[in-house]
């Protein structure tokens, strides 16, 4: 315990000098005021260091540019003009790979959730046949893979290399969400239910659809959050298989966009850099605000015993 | 004793062995003959069922579930066992567009790891992945727990649900967009460069981005930015079970609410931070490339080059394919080996382990 202690202590030490040892002095208990002064300031602290850089794309991507290169914007936007938007408008690429992203993520996530779901459902019955073989056979695609290079010949025989499809389809199982749904039906779906259902002759199929899935709405909407972010977020699957630039992604347009006119490049036109900057700004929050508008509405959702019993 | 009672002692019905099912059979048919007065005749009859002949009619009777897992399981079977398969790689001369298993295999044994290990850098990449993933852990483990007990002491349930809800979120951010936001503030022509030079610094700016030192302090701190609060839904849903009679004792022998972190609070999720721990150690030595590669420059290479980020470029864009999956597999196997020796090692002092 006193280990423990220590070390928590130490790690609070590397967060907020100050705070420790301001927090050290409460030794009387009616001074847990000054616990929740520090602790609030702690807290309030790390809501602005995660608020200011996404502030910060948002005043710059409204700003003239040659302010933000001059490192004049940094409180409030300086000459507001959305030229950034509009060129953003006109850039086709974008707007293709955005339809891309879109059906890939709609998709994939379907090709997910049709997957996950009925799995976590069947392992969380302990009746199903050969359950523990297959917990072992899931448990240990956790930990140990064949890793990359094995992965990508696999598919190139399968002929997913160079095809969009392995865009869809690739990681149709996380092995750490089935668990989590599985747990989920462990723990969610009341016994009464079911043995009431099986004495009316209901079958496993019918079961599973009539009784299982409209309880199983709060794990459905976190399993397509979580699914849904990680197509949408996925850049490196488009390089490694090769895919065509025409069928590329938002977040691998995004990549290039975001890596080119870097400091040294004499040729550039100062218009096409102030352009060039505008643009990475206004993408960013293009390519991010329908996660931010996906995640809020599914979040209340987190809270139901959905995420912690995934550790067991 | 009653049924439930025997039920609740019991393994559930196909792991228990003969002798336990007779029990319950036994209990069971007791229950009957109390509740009717007379043993229901046919109940009697049917002699209790070996564990094959139980298996087989649990097969019969509810067999289709299996329906619902096979989907999921032919896919792992084909994209998770498949690769492993595929280790065989790491034993051949490999070239694209090869069989695995053909007749004209080159079979070279060990020599793709032996060229990966004589690689002058190999050194290099093996403590670059070692460091940054140990800095990463010494930072990124304590924080999330820290965080969710200083949430948790919060005494108005409404700022602590709204900043969770704000903490959560930059774990949806993408990594493209992360590293892009990164380098707006801290890259060259960044929002901080930019300040320095104003400030009378290097007309060059500090360029963080291209100086190795810099490498793993910005991964690490932008790694936390985007999942302190993630991490620790976890620790507040545990800490969410806390019996809140546990704090009114505590406070009653005169303890603040500081003191209560230590005395009621972290010993109630010290099970869960052990569990996590083992996971961690466990996966100590796989920085994902993904991120790496969005913040590698040729200015920090020297730090930034770690043996995923190898594999990517040397195995699979290099065509190297042999010596990459044999580089793949050491990283693997290095992990498994950590895994079980952190669960060894929890098992030992705390009891707590994941098998």
């Amino acid at each position: 315990m006193n280990m423990k202690n220590q070390q928590v202590m130490n790690n609070q030490d590397i967060l907020d000098l100050k705070a420790q040892k301001k927090a050290n002095k409460i030794k009387n208990p009616k001074t847990d005021i000054v616990y929740f002064v520090i602790c609030g300031l702690i807290l309030f602290l790390l809501a602005v260091i995660i608020i200011y850089p996404l502030y910060y794309i948002i005043i710059a991507s409204i700003s003239d540019p040659d302010a933000v290169m001059t490192g004049e914007v940094w409180l409030y936007p300086i000459k507001l003009t959305f030229s950034g938007y509009g060129q953003l408008f006109k850039n086709s690429d974008i707007w293709r790979s955005y339809g891309n992203t879109i059906l890939y993520t709609v998709l994939g996530t379907v090709f997910n959730v049709v997957l996950t779901i009925p799995a976590g459902w069947a392992l969380s019955r302990e009746y199903l046949p050969f359950r523990k073989l297959i917990m072992v056979l899931l448990i240990i695609t956790m930990f140990f893979g064949g890793g990359l290079v094995p992965y990508i010949i696999l598919c190139r025989s399968l002929g997913l290399y160079q095809n969009p499809l392995i865009l869809i389809i690739g990681g149709g199982v996380s092995v750490y969400n089935v668990f989590m749904c599985k747990s989920f039906f462990t723990s969610n779906v009341p016994k009464e239910v079911l043995e009431a259902a099986e004495i009316d002759g209901a079958g496993e199929i019918r079961t599973f659809f009539d009784l299982v899935l409209p309880l199983a709405k709060s794990i459905i909407s976190v399993m397509v959050l979580f699914y849904a972010v990680g197509h949408w977020n996925n850049y490196i699957d488009a390089y490694i298989f090769n895919i065509d630039q025409e069928f590329y992604p938002l977040q691998t347009v995004l990549n290039e966009l975001l890596s080119v006119t870097k400091g040294g490049e004499g040729d550039v036109v100062l218009e096409q850099m102030r352009a060039a900057t505008q643009i990475k700004f206004t993408s960013i929050i293009v390519a991010t605000v329908p996660i931010l508008i996906l995640y809020p509405m599914i979040e209340k959702h987190f809270g139901q015993g959905v995420l912690v019993g995934s550790f067991k | 004793m009653g049924v439930d009672e025997v039920k609740e002692n019991l393994p559930s019905i196909d792991e228990m062995t003969d002798e336990e099912y007779e029990r319950m059979y036994d209990a069971v048919a007791e229950q009957k003959t109390g509740e009717a007065g007379v043993c229901t005749q046919s109940f009697v009859e049917n002699k209790p069922l070996t564990k094959a002949e139980r298996w087989k009619m649990n097969f019969k009777r509810r067999g289709w579930i299996l329906l619902f897992i096979i989907p999921a399981l032919i896919y792992v079977l084909i994209f998770c066992y498949g690769p492993m398969y595929g280790i065989l790689i790491a034993f051949q001369d490999f070239m694209p567009g090869d069989e695995i298993l053909g007749s004209n295999t080159l079979w070279v044994g060990w020599e793709n790891f032996q060229t990966f290990f004589a690689n002058p850098n190999f050194k290099d990449y093996f403590f670059n992945t070692f460091l940054l993933c140990i800095f990463g852990f010494i930072v990124g483990f304590p924080l999330p727990i820290i965080v969710a007990l200083l949430l948790n002491s919060l005494p108005r349930p409404k700022i602590k649900k709204g900043l969770q809800i704000l903490y959560y979120a930059p774990h949806f951010i993408s990594l493209v967009v992360m590293v892009g936001m990164l380098k707006f503030i801290f890259g060259s022509d960044g929002l901080l460069d930019a300040l320095s030079v104003k400030m009378g610094g290097d007309a060059n700016g500090l360029q963080l981005f291209l100086k190795p030192g810099a490498f793993r302090p910005l991964f690490i701190f932008s790694g936390n930015w985007q999942d302190f609060g993630w991490s620790a839904i976890i620790y507040i849903a545990a800490l969410a079970g806390v019996d809140p009679a546990l704090h009114e004792a505590a406070k009653v022998d005169g303890a603040s609410r500081f003191k209560r972190i230590f005395s009621v609070d972290l010993p109630a999720i010290a099970p869960t931070i052990i569990m996590l721990m083992i996971l961690s150690v466990g996966n100590l030595m796989s920085c994902g490339y993904e991120k790496v590669l969005l913040m590698q420059t040729d200015g920090n290479l020297e730090t930034s080059e770690i043996l995923s980020t190898y594999v990517y470029k040397f195995g699979l864009m290099g065509g190297q394919y042999g010596v990459g999956t044999a580089a793949g597999l050491f990283n693997s196997v290095i992990n498994v080996v950590l895994l079980i020796i952190a669960n060894t090692v929890s098992k030992k002092l705390s009891g707590n382990s994941m098998w």
